[in-house]
């Protein structure tokens, strides 16, 4: 909403410059966005009127005539105009050299083709008040050449731009406004403007010469109309034109002018209709049906359905009710009899309409707020004042007034209790201080036990409707900066602590920081391709994606079963910007259909996904060329991880279209699947332009975290040394190490308290087809100090096992 | 005899006075305490002796004995220090040169960083995290939350939908706050409740101060008697914790659905200490001398303020939701409140542009965290 200050200042004028009163309605809930200055930019004062006293043919140009202009200071001035429509004897607009015009340019003397201009005459264009630029602007006779020009128009005005919450409505007209300034500043209100109706007298009746009838009222709570006739069609006076301009909106003519000027002023949309485009004579109000077609105001032709309101008249939709009126009773250049609708329609009901057919206007961003039935004869009294005024109009006696009262004329007062206030608040308002406020907002109150009674005003009544919200209008005038700063007791009875799955997240998070990764964060969007480019087959899960509706993009309508397509997206941004080796991790939710069809949410989990490629680390003096990242590097990241959340896991190997058929495993707790780790298949890795292998990891924390290590118990490692002993097997090479581990733990029983592969060896010394691996056993008693003797026959039962199980030989 | 153990020790203290290294000084050692040296047979010898002189003599051996023993470790000691004073002097590393191998330091990402820092705040001033579902009904994200039924908010262009999902209250969207946990927690939890709501939230926006998916914190401190007043000062809190000890927070009346009155939160610029004035230096370098030149502050554009947040007192209808819960509009109170992850992150670290968060550079993530 677009605020020009002159026309606050019409209803009340607070004694503060524009800064501060900016200030003070964005302290008291109306945002200020910014203040700007319309019109021209500087040197206001060079802007005088003028009149035209010769206007004769330029020597060397057709287009230039070179005119006298009085401008009310001794010589006349010397002014070559390019309008067509100078003459002599007009009033009009002089920009005197020093003038600053509203592009910001300042006019100095200048010979145009050899002839000194001293000034320019203005068109409208040039000042900022409309749009015209044909022709110079000719102002009416009267105020003396010389007059500043201020004196005649709103020349320049400072603008608030002003953001209106949605329940304020009646903040979108500029005397609601001023009814907050005079509440905020104190500086006295005049009477609304719609305090003087001509037409008053003839309220009982309607006009004779229309007929409308409202089919259902719950759509279209009042209807109210009436008719002008003689009317002349122009163009409005310079200050209203003036005035439309400064507030945003383009002059057009005197009618449709009105009907701007006066929803800017009270808040409540009014369509003209001509009249005598209306078929037959009479208007219907209806829902509309399918099939229905209407071209609006702005030439479109629209398809209607049973979702919107419309008007009808004997030829069918004439006008989109509290939306755009309609081409056919547009009001035109040869209109003379004109009506004037104004009507309050169903919130919801507008909104939907200009939602579905994507049109907003001045008029529905209003309407869908949810209008007060009252406002449409604050409406009227001003629009017909006007009428009569600028158009030569006669008003037909009557006003049409169709409309069911349906009880918006008694609310009940609401109890404002102090104790309340200070309660809700945490600081008293004073009662006195309460009912000052809310008088001056326009509120009725009234003295009870224990507080106030207050009574709604029609404008506020979709807004204040309990007495939290009367505590609101109190605080927010009174002054939110008085509040003290306290703390709430904290009585839930819980520390403020996290969860130890909370706490165990960010554990795992850390390992992977600590171990130089970067965490990345990617879009939950992703292409419905995804599945297809991770090779998924028909029923894997990752095509139980959730599909949106309205997606922003195609590349962006469904969102991702998995962490590894962010991963490689953000992987292979960063590889295109030059960075050779890369080691990401995100930690975020992922997005399944429900294994429930019943469930329409999804199945989220949160997954702790890592991506290496290139060098593990930094090449340095000290060590040489790095390896490169591969199945091991993420297996290493899982064991840190799992490790540290006091997981215990084993890795096993499986399949996954996405990875390396060769180097993808599973990572398992037990039998309960917790991730997969590998590297990402040749062949998808390529479509993201990576040809050397990427190593992966993704862990579902909503399974690892559940599995972790509870309250640690103590046990005795160090009263009693343990007993370290290495020893190489010999095995087929296809026998996965693990199940080495797996028999050597099976065979060693109770003493064996630890066993890991240190070593891989193939080659020639253990010949074709086999592989080495040196193994390293820890045996430990918990009662007694163990010695050789006491481990020989377990390592014996050892290397029995090794070799009946999975013919394994001892090696060297 | 006596003699020739005096001797022996002249001879060997001169000797081992002499010697120049640790290897030399253990020649001596043999040569003169030896198994095979002559001092220690003297010992053997002197049972043989006279009785008279037995104690003589042999008193007069171990005394050598021991002050040559003596004097070994303690020449042994100088010659072990000088060795190791001159084999660390040439001993020496460049300690300028990298560290290796190289320990590549990770970071987290900007937004978790801010997320946990604001999370540990809240944690310390009561506050416990609840977590709940990014797809979300919309009967948690728009009707228990007092949205009206036609709040532009629903509609198709600002709100991503789920296609599955059922009519009404039943339709599926990607949450558009963390507000719909409001309503969920105090399901599960009845009065006194104190928690913050993080997580990923989605709107149908995308340009230089909009991306479709962003993160808040929502916050939420329900029982009978907690006022506007203590809204204030637990964001002021917050606001000190995060932005400086000496910030100060205005409320500024606003209006959303959730909540009445309900109140947008200003901090005072941390640029500009709130004068929305910075002392510019001029730059036209040369070497000349700065001259400080007072200018509009560029973060909060000379208001002196920074709009962090959204927040109210929890609206009586919002309650009406959750009787079941234990909660009565007419006895609960309290305050919600919901940030914005990312406008946190860019204020206090001066980023300048959103999309930086999800372009995941790595020349980006490397400065933060």
């Amino acid at each position: 909403m677009k605020l020009p200050l002159s026309w606050l200042h019409d209803y009340t004028t607070p004694d503060v410059d524009v800064r501060e009163l900016a200030t003070r309605l964005a302290m008291t809930g109306t945002e200020v966005d910014r203040v700007h200055v319309h019109g021209p930019a500087g040197g206001v004062e060079h802007f005088v009127v003028g009149r035209v006293l010769s206007a004769e043919q330029h020597p060397d140009a057709d287009r230039l005539r070179v005119c006298m202009v009085d401008v009310g200071a001794g010589e006349p001035s010397q002014i070559v105009c390019g309008a067509p429509n100078v003459a002599a004897g007009q009033t009009v607009a002089v920009a005197r050299p020093g003038s600053v015009m509203p592009d910001g340019t300042t006019l100095k003397a200048a010979k145009l083709r050899g002839v000194v201009s001293d000034g320019m005459i203005c068109a409208e264009d040039e000042l900022g008040i409309g749009s015209e630029h044909a022709g110079i602007m000719v102002l009416a006779d009267g105020p003396a050449p010389g007059t500043p020009l201020t004196d005649v128009l709103d020349l320049a005005t400072d603008v608030l731009e002003l953001e209106i919450t949605p329940n304020r409505p009646d903040c979108l007209g500029v005397y609601g406004v001023a009814r907050e300034v005079h509440a905020a500043l104190g500086s006295p209100l005049a009477p609304p403007p719609w305090t003087q109706d001509p037409g008053a007298g003839d309220l009982g009746s309607a006009p004779a010469g229309i007929d409308v009838s409202v089919e259902d009222h719950a759509l279209c709570p009042r209807f109210t109309a009436r008719l002008f006739e003689d009317v002349t069609i122009g163009p409005s006076p310079a200050w209203l034109k003036a005035r439309l301009a400064a507030a945003g909106q383009r002059p057009i003519s005197n009618v449709v002018d009105i009907t701007n000027y006066v929803m800017l002023l009270t808040g409540h949309p009014l369509h003209a209709f001509d009249l005598d485009r209306i078929a037959g004579g009479r208007l219907t109000v209806r829902a509309a049906r399918d099939g229905e077609r209407l071209t609006t105001l702005d030439g479109q032709d629209r398809p209607l359905d049973p979702d919107m309101t419309v008007i009808y008249d004997a030829d069918g939709p004439t006008s989109l009710a509290g939306v755009m009126g309609g081409m056919r009773s547009e009001v035109q250049d040869d209109t003379t009899r004109v009506l004037l609708e104004v009507a309050t329609w169903d919130g919801p009901q507008i909104n939907r309409t200009s939602s579905r057919l994507d049109l907003r206007s001045e008029a529905s961003s209003r309407f869908e707020k949810g209008l007060p039935p009252e406002g449409c004869m604050e409406a009227q009294a001003v629009a017909t004042t006007l009428m009569l005024e600028l158009t030569g109009a006669r008003l037909v006696p009557g006003t049409l007034d169709a409309g069911e009262p349906l009880g918006w004329t008694a609310f009940p007062a609401i109890a404002l209790r102090d104790a309340r206030i200070a309660g809700l608040l945490g600081a008293p308002v004073a009662r006195e201080r309460s009912a000052e406020i809310l008088t001056a907002l326009g509120f009725s109150v009234a003295e009870a036990d224990d507080g106030l009674s207050v009574g709604v005003p029609h404008w506020r009544r979709a807004d204040v409707t309990r007495e939290a919200d009367l505590i609101e209008e109190v605080a927010r005038i009174d002054g939110l900066e008085k509040l003290p700063a306290t703390i709430q007791r904290n009585r839930t009875g819980l520390p403020g602590r996290l969860t130890d799955a909370q706490r165990l997240r960010r554990r795992a998070e850390d390992v992977l920081v600590g171990r130089g990764l970067h965490e990345v964060v990617g879009w939950s969007f992703t292409d419905p391709g995804l599945p297809d480019r991770l090779l998924a087959g028909p029923g894997d899960r990752f095509r139980d994606v959730l599909v949106l509706e309205n997606p922003m993009s195609a590349e962006q309508a469904v969102l991702r079963p998995t962490i590894f397509g962010s991963l490689l997206d953000i992987a292979a941004y960063n590889r295109s910007r030059g960075h050779q080796d890369i080691a990401i991790f995100e930690s975020g939710a992922v997005y399944l259909r429900h294994p429930d069809p019943e469930n329409p949410l999804a199945d989220e989990h949160h997954a702790l996904g890592a991506l290496l490629t290139g060098p593990v680390r930094p090449a340095t003096w000290g060590d040489g060329e790095p390896g490169g990242a591969g199945v091991f590097s993420a297996k290493a990241l899982v064991g840190a991880v799992l490790g540290a959340l006091g997981v215990a896991w084993h890795a096993e190997p499986t399949d996954r279209p996405y990875l390396h058929p060769g180097k993808a495993a599973a990572i398992r707790s037990g039998e309960a699947l917790l991730g997969v780790f590998g590297e990402v298949h040749p062949a998808v890795a390529a479509t993201w332009d990576f040809d050397e292998p990427v190593a992966v990891l993704a862990i579902n924390l909503g399974e690892a975290i559940p599995r972790a290590a509870g309250v640690a118990h103590y046990a005795d490692m160090t009263t009693f040394p343990e007993l370290r002993q290495d020893l190489a097997v010999i095995v087929a090479d296809d026998v996965p190490a693990q199940r080495v581990l797996d028999v050597a733990r099976g065979a060693g029983g109770n003493l064996l308290s630890a066993a890991r592969v240190f070593d891989v060896y193939r080659g020639d010394q253990v010949g074709e087809g086999r592989v080495s691996l040196a193994l390293h056993f820890e045996f430990r008693a918990f009662d007694r100090t163990l010695t050789d003797d006491d481990v020989a026959p377990v390592r014996e039962r050892i290397v029995a096992a090794l070799r009946d199980a999975l013919g394994g030989e001892l090696r060297g | 005899m006596i003699e020739r153990i005096e001797a022996i020790q002249q001879e060997a203290a001169a000797a081992i006075g002499a010697a120049t290294s640790t290897a030399s000084l253990e020649e001596l050692r043999v040569r003169f305490l030896g198994r095979k040296a002559e001092l220690p047979n003297l010992l053997r010898g002197v049972a043989e002796l006279a009785p008279q002189e037995r104690g003589r003599v042999g008193k007069a051996a171990n005394v050598t004995r021991q002050t040559l023993e003596t004097l070994i470790s303690g020449r042994g000691a100088e010659l072990e220090a000088a060795e190791l004073r001159e084999r660390i002097a040439t001993d020496r590393a460049d300690v300028t040169l990298p560290g290796t191998p190289a320990e590549p330091v990770g970071h987290l990402h900007l937004l978790t960083a801010t997320r946990r820092e604001i999370e540990d705040v809240f944690l310390g001033l009561g506050f416990t995290i609840a977590e709940g579902p990014e797809v979300e009904r919309v009967y948690y994200n728009f009707d228990a939350l007092n949205h009206d039924p036609a709040h532009p908010a629903r509609s198709l262009s600002d709100t991503f939908y789920v296609q599955g999902g059922g009519e009404g209250p039943d339709a599926v969207v990607l949450r558009t706050h963390t507000s719909p946990m409001q309503v969920r927690a105090m399901e599960l939890q009845p009065p006194p409740i104190a928690i913050i709501v993080p997580g990923r939230v989605y709107r149908r926006d995308s340009d230089a101060t909009h991306t479709p998916q962003f993160h808040q914190i929502e916050g939420l401190a329900v029982d009978e008697d907690i006022t506007l007043a203590d809204l204030k000062g637990t964001l002021l809190a917050f606001a000190r914790a995060i932005f400086g000890d000496e910030r100060e927070v205005r409320l500024r009346p606003h209006f959303f659905p959730f909540t009445e009155p309900s109140v947008e939160v200003d901090v005072s610029c941390f640029q500009c200490s709130g004068t929305g004035i910075v002392e510019a230096t001029d730059s036209n370098g040369g070497g000349s001398q700065t001259s400080p030149a007072p200018a509009r502050c560029n973060l909060c554009k000379g208001t002196g303020w920074l709009e962090i947040l959204g927040s109210g007192m929890v609206d009586p209808n919002v309650f009406g939701y959750v009787r079941e819960g234990g909660y009565d509009p007419e006895r609960h109170q309290g305050f919600a409140f919901g940030m914005g992850v990312e406008r946190i992150a860019m204020l206090k670290h001066g980023v300048p542009d959103l999309r930086l968060f999800y372009d995941n550079d790595l020349r980006f993530l490397r400065q933060f965290g």
